[in-house]
């Protein structure tokens, strides 16, 4: 194992995971926390539901799809979905501004809406 | 017939990269068949076809891991893929191969580090890309999960490829020519 990595190898894989964490604090701190959650499907907006009541929603998706969202003590989250991969229940629950969870085959996207909302694309040109 | 160690004729070259490019292609391909979603984001993977652009940049240099890197994410988008995955393919292998051969300029690191930094900035490649194309959803709170399995997944290939190289280097060095003055020997 030590032929193939050196000591150079382990600064410069230190100096690189540092550099992430530091941009890992500095986003999460950055973003404050959402108020409220806009359900868009097939790229419409066809909701709004405020994260401080705990609720359960079953969103309609494109083409009969359908999912359930879960708001509870402020966090979203898909808890059901029609699609096979259910990769939209696999991303996990999402309190941030900005954050958001896609379900491609029922082309549902649930997006958190902070007060004011970051723009990142105008930061990264 | 091989006239040097350092002159090998243009058919020879040619045959050779696209061996590579072919080996490249199948281990892309190899690569989509897996399903490996982790925390429900598709685009985390180990990155075996990268070992292949490694192999490529330290035995015969960087034009000729540039040409084996852009036509195997041409080819495997292009057979098995579509327009998006050639867009977010390109996006991270250039940005990864630029920092790789920076980074191996320098003679201080090993294939494994070289090849970790190259996994981190495939990734943050594939993120500037992602903001750059979609509007309306936010992917950089993937950064640190995209990072960090970037660079793990980099510093698998890397050694990986050094273990390659390490029992191929006396054949694969009759391969090394001179388009970037390419002086170390692996």
């Amino acid at each position: 194992m030590r032929k193939y990595i050196n000591r150079n190898d382990i600064i410069l894989i230190i100096v690189l995971s540092v550099f992430s964490a530091l941009f890992t604090i500095y986003l999460f701190t950055v973003t404050q926390h959402g108020y409220k959650v806009l359900v868009y499907v097939d790229g419409q907006l066809t909701g709004e539901y405020p994260l401080d009541t705990d609720t359960e929603v079953t969103i309609m998706g494109y083409n009969g799809g359908n999912n359930v969202m879960s708001i509870s003590n402020g966090r979203v989250r898909m808890s059901e979905a029609s699609c096979p991969d259910r990769l939209c229940i696999h991303q996990g629950s999402i309190s941030r501004a900005g954050q958001s969870i896609v379900c491609l085959p029922n082309r549902v996207i649930l997006r958190i809406d902070g007060k004011e909302t970051l723009d990142y694309d105008a930061v990264s040109g | 017939m091989m006239q040097s160690r350092d002159e090998m004729s243009l058919s020879g070259r040619i045959a050779y990269l696209a061996c590579m490019t072919g080996l490249a292609c199948v281990a892309g391909y190899l690569e989509m068949l897996l399903p490996f979603h982790l925390m429900g984001i598709p685009g985390v993977k180990l990155g075996i076809a990268n070992v292949v652009t490694l192999i490529v940049l330290y035995s015969s240099g960087r034009g000729s891991a540039f040409f084996v890197m852009i036509s195997r994410v041409l080819l495997v988008g292009l057979m098995f893929g579509s327009l998006y995955s050639i867009v977010y393919g390109l996006a991270g292998g250039t940005l990864s191969l630029l920092v790789m051969i920076c980074l191996k300029h320098f003679d201080l690191f090993t294939i494994t580090g070289v090849s970790a930094a190259g996994g981190t900035f495939h990734n943050i490649g594939q993120l500037i890309a992602a903001l750059a194309m979609l509007s309306g959803f936010n992917p950089v709170f993937y950064f640190p999960l995209l990072t960090f399995s970037g660079m793990l997944s980099g510093i698998l290939t890397g050694m990986l490829a050094a273990m390659i190289l390490q029992r191929t280097g006396s054949f694969l060095g009759v391969f090394k020519w001179n388009d970037d003055n390419n002086e170390e020997r692996v």
